[in-house]
């Protein structure tokens, strides 16, 4: 009977399924890792180490291309939905709960519940007829797609600084004659920059990783890294899809570091 | 002093609005508008090549639950589409109650931890959740494929003698779901747990409680919200699911999210797509509701 508090926190069988899990929650990742520095093109029979599918990749000037095109989206759509989230952010908190807030809210985080094909499906119809009636082909269709949907990451992080920030420092402000433009400048923006950084951060993995969406709306050769991999996926030799997997798989993992010290240091 | 701040708020409201508009119209232009639309595309002519004829019909919505035979025009149910639309609710069911099965343990083993611990594991769940979702389907893909690690291991071990023929079935789709939502279930339970007070378990089996059921009637139902919003956050981007079962599911087995993509390329029948996604698009809504309804239930228990 007296271990009764040890098993408080060890219900049987529970350390087991969880080791597990973290085991297979990582084994596949680390295989395509490790098979992407493979000298053959077996994915399970490792045939000596070589760096040489990087290079090969890079010469590929269809790779070449996606990378450049998914850098522009990425960045353009994540900026962009930073901006306007943190305006929404700036709207939709520190005061009353209104009806009107909550659909604000609700139409903010509507990308997030929709699921992305349905969305994909919706934009398809909607820019194939501008398509259309304008004749522009561009990545603006995308870039517009992409900020739309980056928003909600955009927003959350940001709406968590500013919920968890002080008031009466705005008010001090306008006490001391700041005008309001000289308020935000000088102590709303340093004070939410922290989370606009973050949701930045979030918005632009989000943007680089999306495949549904940019499938649907983009026009032909218009292909972004995700959307070139899909394609390249059922072939039997796919050595060169696992090199560039590894390296977006290393740029998530250094935003999201980054993103965590940066939200930690909060706290 | 009180009507100086009740202007006071009335501005900020009303600047409130002027800067929520931004976001407000590109959310229009990229995601809500277009959902109006594609409602109204599900009630046009299918056009030849694609696209639509603007012309009123319901044959979209009809055509989703019954076919007319072509020779003698009698009706029957639309199996093929109702077979897709079952495939797909039965494998984010079994995704979601798998996510659960072993969600629940990992969870379990996160929050009860060292606070230092805590965090590296925390972090080693989140990772994989930002990770791109296509990265880690193909992961699974070269796992499972017939030439893949897991085939050529045993193969090697002589468990086998031919390889299994895992890749391009339900199965595979439902392995690689499990796979890829995993986090999505472990982190609210996780959420859930950590404000757990495990006195109260202590307290379960002072009063000599057996081991189930502190598990049944103590610490199920106080994590029950981390339990629907797991499930729920789960469930919706399976049912929806596109980039899995394209990579690891057989091109027959399609889920709705393929079938309704084969709509708008080979099958050239707008109106059918743009009416399945408003169907995917309701269910999803139902399950929302029952979320609400059954996390504000929750909330007033405690």
């Amino acid at each position: 009977m007296f271990n009764r508090s040890f098993s408080i926190s060890r219900l049987p069988g529970f350390t087991t399924i969880a080791i597990l899990v973290f085991v297979m929650l990582y084994l596949p990742i680390a295989m395509l890792v490790v098979f992407s520095f493979n000298s053959g093109t077996s994915v399970a029979i490792w045939e000596g180490f070589t760096l040489e599918w990087y290079p090969r990749a890079w010469a590929n000037e269809q790779v070449k291309d996606a990378t450049i095109r998914s850098l522009i989206i990425a960045s353009t759509a994540s900026v962009i939905a930073t901006i306007v989230a943190t305006m929404a952010a700036l709207a939709t908190t520190r005061r009353k709960q209104t009806r009107g807030q909550t659909f604000v809210y609700i139409l903010i985080n509507q990308p997030l519940m929709v699921p992305e094909i349905v969305t994909a499906v919706a934009l398809l119809i909607f820019f194939a007829s501008i398509k259309v009636a304008t004749g522009y082909q561009g990545l603006g269709y995308l870039i517009t797609a992409h900020a739309a949907f980056c928003i909600p990451f955009a927003y959350l992080p940001i709406r968590a600084r500013l919920e968890g920030m002080d008031l009466t420092l705005e008010t001090a402000a306008a006490d001391l004659y700041a005008t309001p433009w000289q308020t935000f400048r000088y102590v709303t923006l340093p004070l939410v920059m922290p989370g606009a950084i973050a949701g930045l951060m979030l918005a632009f993995v989000t943007s680089l990783d999306d495949v549904v969406i940019t499938l649907f709306v983009k026009s032909a050769g218009q292909d972004t890294l995700p959307t070139y991999m899909l394609a390249q996926i059922r072939r039997a030799v796919t050595t060169e899809v696992n090199a560039i997997s590894t390296l977006l798989l290393g740029l998530t993992v250094i935003m999201l570091t980054a993103f965590f010290l940066l939200t930690r240091k909060r706290n | 002093m009180s009507t100086d701040s009740d202007r006071l708020e009335r501005q900020r409201n009303r600047n409130g609005w002027l800067l929520s508009t931004p976001a407000l119209v590109l959310l229009a232009f990229g995601a809500t508008g277009p959902l109006l639309i594609m409602f109204v595309y599900s009630f046009l002519e299918p056009g030849k090549y694609g696209n639509v004829i603007w012309e009123f019909s319901t044959k979209a919505w009809f055509n989703v639950f019954v076919q007319r035979d072509i020779f003698d025009g009698t009706l029957s149910p639309a199996d093929a589409h109702l077979t897709i639309l079952w495939r797909s609710v039965k494998l984010s069911l079994m995704t979601t109650i798998f996510t659960f099965i072993v969600g629940f343990p990992t969870a379990w083993f996160i929050a009860t931890r060292p606070p230092r611990m805590r965090t590296l594991l925390l972090f080693l769940i989140t990772i994989p959740f930002w990770t791109n979702l296509l990265i880690r389907t193909f992961a699974i893909n070269q796992i499972i494929r017939n030439e893949g690690l897991l085939n050529t291991l045993l193969l090697k071990l002589g468990i086998i003698n031919e390889p299994l023929l895992i890749i391009y079935s339900d199965f595979a789709v439902f392995i690689g779901m499990t796979y890829v939502y995993l986090p999505l279930m472990v982190l609210p339970l996780f959420a859930s747990i950590d404000r757990f007070d495990m006195r109260l378990v202590e307290a379960g089996y002072d009063l000599y409680a057996s081991r189930w059921q502190v598990l049944k009637r103590v610490i199920v139902p106080i994590v029950k919200p981390g339990i629907i919003s797991g499930s729920i956050l789960v469930f919706i981007p399976s049912l929806g699911a596109y980039v899995t079962p394209r990579i690891l599911g057989g091109g027959r087995n399609m889920m709705i999210g393929n079938f309704i993509e084969l709509q708008f390329g080979q099958g050239r029948n707008w109106p059918l797509g743009a009416a399945l996604s408003v169907i995917l698009l309701l269910i999803v809504a139902v399950a929302l509701v029952v979320y609400v309804r059954f996390a504000n239930r929750g909330d007033s228990n405690v």
